[in-house]
């Protein structure tokens, strides 16, 4: 019978190698994880979250943008969603940066329903990622609180 | 994890006030220690190459404009910098893409300068274009990273810097190798050049071989390196990334690195 630990950890690996294998999460996630050590344990939520504040702060500048009809300032807008796929890049937000791609298409030939359309989107699959990432890190807690040791997990 | 740009810098002035000594071939202990500079608009950016150079050792300062580069450098206004502090800036890492000033005007700007002109400048790029590569590693830069920028990438920088003996006005001093030791001896006022070849070199290295002529000659450790990474088909549109007026300004900055 495994124990409350055992059962935890093999969740967290799971859960973890599904993230990845659903294309939610790429190798630079990884890389961050091994910028994480005792000295700054926290380092990957830390910057996820500065992360999604990013997100939340650029999307909204986008939908403003996009929001002035008749006058959408798309360089505005393609400016946000290169800076954006930059940060989403440099956390391995792999379906966000794909995303971040396809709306700066639509920006680049002013396809204004292509760019609601993308934002919508990208909006979306943000929030999503920021709850499963959530998830994550609360298996990660209990495992610790439970007094056992955060597995590595090889993708 | 520091939001506040970190600032790390050693003024010389400072460091020979502190220590008590006089004369620029006595060297405090934090001589040795290699600073980095990084330059990023992204906050996201900016804190993982932070987090990237610590890990290996380095102080890091983070700044997130080319101007707030220059400030810090003090080669944001005109006077004659004779007497301007030398900071101790053995590497400045700089994004590409940034509003106002583009990592590639920071890179002019630096070569432009007498007192850094000899520090190694690094170009961080998203998109691998190879006008824009070019075009840096013609300007002088040391070496392009395609980001997202990995470990690896970092340590295969850090490796050179600690082989570096270049002498040039404001960066006297010779590194032990990969040495995070504080109480290092004092290097003496001309050191002699010694190069240790690498042992096995990703980059080819130039070298040359120095045994009694006079130290001053500087000394050429990097090379026009290829790409840290492979080509990334999906990012190789080509961004304009001139100096004409950034629409954006990012309104919230939690590490402006500078105050």
């Amino acid at each position: 019978m495994d124990t409350l630990i055992a059962q935890l950890q093999r969740q967290f690996r799971d859960y973890t190698i599904s993230l990845y294998h659903q294309g939610f999460l790429d190798d630079q996630f990884t890389e961050l994880k091994k910028l994480q050590d005792e000295c700054s344990p926290d380092f990957v939520a830390e910057v996820v979250t500065l992360f999604f504040e990013d997100c939340e702060k650029l999307i909204s500048n986008m939908a403003r943008a996009l929001d002035q009809t008749g006058n959408v300032d798309f360089k505005l807008v393609g400016s946000s969603v290169h800076q954006l796929k930059g940060s989403s890049s440099s956390v391995g937000a792999k379906r966000v940066k794909g995303l971040c791609i396809t709306l700066k298409e639509c920006c680049d030939t002013q396809n204004y329903e292509g760019c609601v359309r993308c934002l919508q989107q990208v909006d979306i699959e943000y929030k999503t990622l920021k709850a499963k990432l959530q998830d994550l890190f609360n298996l990660e807690q209990q495992i610790v609180q439970a007094g056992g040791r955060i597995p590595q997990v090889d993708i | 994890m520091a939001r506040d740009g970190g600032v790390s810098c050693l003024r010389r002035s400072e460091m020979m006030s502190v220590g008590g000594i006089g004369g620029i071939e006595s060297a405090p202990l934090d001589l040795d220690e290699v600073h980095v500079l990084a330059v990023d608009d992204s906050l996201v950016d900016r804190i993982v190459i932070e987090r990237l150079l610590r890990i290996t050792s380095c102080k890091v300062t983070a700044v997130d404009s080319g101007w707030r580069a220059l400030e810090f450098l003090g080669l944001d206004n005109e006077k004659a910098s004779a007497e301007f502090d030398r900071l101790k800036v053995d590497l400045i890492i700089t994004d590409y893409c940034m509003p106002g000033m583009t990592g590639y005007e920071l890179l002019k700007k630096i070569k432009e300068s007498s007192n850094f002109r000899e520090v190694p400048v690094v170009i961080m790029s998203s998109e691998n274009v190879l006008t824009r590569i070019d075009r840096c590693l013609e300007e002088g830069a040391q070496d392009f990273l395609l980001k997202p920028v990995k470990l690896a990438d970092v340590k295969r920088l850090r490796s050179h810097l600690t082989k570096d003996v270049k002498l040039s006005n404001g960066n006297k001093r010779k590194l032990p190798e990969d040495s995070n030791s504080v109480n290092s001896s004092l290097p003496p006022p001309s050191p002699p050049l010694t190069i240790s070849p690498e042992s096995s070199p990703p980059l080819t290295v130039s070298t040359e071989s120095s045994d009694s002529s006079p130290p001053l000659s500087p000394v050429e450790i990097f090379s026009t390196s290829p790409l840290s990474s492979p080509i990334d088909d999906e990012d190789d549109d080509v961004l304009t990334s001139s100096s004409e007026e950034s629409p954006i300004r990012r309104q919230k900055m939690r590490s402006p690195g500078l105050d």
